[in-house]
């Protein structure tokens, strides 16, 4: 199986769509190859593939080579600045135009899930991440299947389960939880994801969708909680148009200053914008929630090593 | 292995092959199976060596024999809208409570919900009838009542627990769906409202081919506007054109949140491909209004409370009222008159 050479796999779950799987997925996969790890991204969202957007590879397509495809490379390892090797697969590639609709039914699903798990040549690498669609079906039972009957003992890390705070979306991801729990696939943590919106005009903090619900779910089920993520419509804008984050004069985090972060990159002085995917890991240095996933990275590092 | 990746079987196809009577197998579908229920079980290049082949080219070919019972079981059903979007989170089960709602400040009107979000199922914690099940009478399953005008039908009422998981594939989830059509005692109803889950799968192939022989008068879309939704939103509309749905109409959710405390507003999604707007004139469909994010939108529906008699005051109630009924205009209806 082209997993063998896999040390970690590390899946992205979910009950409930839109609580940022995808985009969490993305933020521990800049973290952790900024970390010095390299890492793949499997996205098996076939019906609404996301990564390559987050990528902003929309354009690449994967290439076959002698008894595999060839993931597509989102930046190469960059020893000298302690950077791993960040790879990526998905449906997304192998579709013909982007608005084009992928009607399948499940068995469909079911065999491409089993094509991506064995046919795709990651060689030798330190963690690969699973992206999911919400849900426990189709997809999650043949990934579930298929690595808890292939992989090493230890290999499949575990799970890392994204919600966001309201109690709509935890009622659905501790269906999710469950699921786990039923095919033995162990909980590395919950994150909690859009807690709180602060307001760049007056720095007020609302929380939009409630608070606190990620961490009480995780306490319940007796799993580690593994933080909590803002809402950074930075963040949002990086991936949307590659623009480096910028914040207000002040904007202290955890003891950084995030105002001086543009002058910190590349030295131009107002965001620049670039699509190359290339910078994508070096303008996420200057984004606020950057130093929340080091430490969610750190601790899933500590967890499953 | 080598790797292939075979031509995927054309959509139409897919699409057009009403459900029928599952065949019961004897071994797990093989890959690239063409799908036990489709025209070609039995007969395709796949199936040669499948211990499954000789039950699966004798399994009923044709019409489905229960699509009579379903339009005879909707058949007092006036108005019948899917709420949709490629993508999950985007606000398809808020969206559908709010509709009902306000359909149903109409004492004279009676409105319906079907949750066929099997695996996450939203709407009862959103209508506040989460600890509810259901009745079954020789007649039928009766629907879950909210208020007098207002019935909902979902998995949650049928769960033993309320957190339990709901491990099924596909053709468990179609099955479900189909007896949710055809038990279920809908009765005279002015509106039914399908909720779907996320996707273009089983759940939206099931649901379409299913109600196509009693009418569906349409879809409505549903999207926030940054381009990542957009992209998914996009593969539904795809899929609604080929299946022959009319879209009804797009409406883009948390468009903007006002700060409670400067009443600054913040794009926190923000449109940079031009939002719901651009993609509704890109893809020729009616545009139905921006929605904005509205914290209250969010607790009404935690607590099993209607934002829409709680709020009247509020931008997003104006805006969501607008949106209601440019859709009602789309489907001949009148609603919520102004005083």
């Amino acid at each position: 199986m082209s997993l063998a050479r896999i040390k970690h796999i590390v899946l992205v779950l979910s009950g409930k769509g839109g609580v940022g799987k995808s985009s969490i997925t993305t933020q521990l996969a800049l973290s952790l190859s900024l970390s010095g790890h390299s890492v793949g991204v499997l996205d098996v969202d076939l019906t609404g593939p996301s990564m390559p957007r987050m990528f902003n590879i929309e354009d690449a397509k994967v290439t076959q080579a002698p008894g595999g495809w060839l993931p597509v490379p989102v930046h190469v390892a960059n020893p000298e600045k302690g950077v791993g090797e960040l790879r990526c697969m998905s449906l997304g590639f192998l579709l013909r135009g982007r608005g084009d609709a992928v009607v399948w039914r499940g068995p469909k699903k079911t065999a491409m899930i089993r094509q991506f798990l064995s046919d795709v040549l990651w060689g030798e690498m330190d963690y690969l991440l699973i992206d999911t669609p919400p849900g426990t079906s189709d997809e999650h039972i043949s990934l579930a299947e298929t690595l808890l009957k292939e992989a090493k003992p230890g290999q499949l890390a575990g799970a890392v389960i994204v919600t966001t705070p309201q109690a709509v979306a935890t009622a659905d991801v501790k269906k999710e939880l469950n699921f786990c729990v039923k095919t033995r696939i162990p909980v590395i943590g919950v994150i909690e994801n859009m807690a709180g919106f602060v307001c760049p005009n007056c720095a007020e903090c609302t929380d939009i969708f409630g608070k606190g619900g990620g961490q009480v779910m995780a306490k319940d089920f007796d799993v580690p909680f593994l933080g909590r993520i803002p809402i950074d419509p930075q963040f949002v804008m990086l991936i949307e148009t590659g623009r480096r984050p910028e914040y207000p004069q002040g904007t202290v985090i955890n003891g950084e200053d995030f105002s001086k972060a543009l002058q910190k990159g590349s030295g131009s002085s107002t965001g620049e914008v670039t699509k190359e995917a290339s910078l994508l890991a070096e303008k996420y240095r200057g984004c606020s929630l950057e130093p929340i996933f080091r430490e969610i990275t750190q601790d899933i590092v500590t967890a499953v090593e | 292995m080598s790797p292939s990746l075979e031509e995927p079987e054309p959509v139409q196809d897919v699409i057009d092959n009403p459900l029928k009577a599952r065949p019961q197998l004897v071994a797990p579908e093989p890959e690239h199976c063409p799908g036990p229920e489709s025209e070609k079980a039995g007969q395709a290049d796949s199936c040669a060596g499948c211990p499954n082949q000789a039950i699966c080219a004798s399994a009923p070919k044709g019409p489905d024999p229960d699509l009579p019972l379903i339009a005879a079981r909707l058949a007092g059903v006036q108005h019948k809208v899917l709420v949709l979007s490629g993508k999950g989170g985007v606000g398809k089960s808020t969206f559908t409570t709010l509709l009902a709602h306000a359909f149903a400040t109409d004492e004279s009107r009676t409105v319906g919900i079907m949750d066929t979000d099997i695996c996450g199922p939203s709407i009862p914690k959103m209508m506040g009838v989460e600890d509810e099940t259901i009745h079954i009478s020789n007649s039928g399953w009766s629907p879950v009542w909210v208020t007098d005008n207002l019935g909902v039908m979902s998995i949650q009422f049928m769960l033993p627990n309320r957190d339990d998981a709901v491990i099924w594939r596909g053709p468990k989830k179609n099955g479900l769906i189909k007896k949710f059509l055809k038990e279920v005692e809908w009765g005279d109803m002015d509106f039914l409202l399908v909720d779907t889950p996320p996707g273009t799968s089983d759940e939206h192939l099931s649901v379409n081919s299913l109600l196509k022989g009693s009418g569906i008068d349409g879809a409505i879309m549903v999207t926030t506007p940054q381009e990542v939704s957009l992209l998914d939103v996009r593969k539904e509309i795809d899929f609604c054109r080929k299946a022959g749905i009319k879209v009804l109409g797009l409406v883009e959710n948390m468009s903007g949140f006002v700060c409670p405390k400067c009443t600054h507003e913040s794009q926190i999604f923000r449109a940079t491909t031009g939002g719901g707007a651009a993609l509704a004139k890109e893809m020729g469909i009616p545009f139905l209004g921006e929605v904005p994010l509205d914290p209250r939108i969010g607790m009404a529906c935690d607590y099993g409370e209607s934002f829409f008699d709680h709020y009247p005051d509020s931008p997003a109630y104006k805006a969501l009222r607008r949106v209601v009924k440019g859709l009602a205009k789309q489907i001949g209806e009148e609603v919520l008159p102004d005083d």
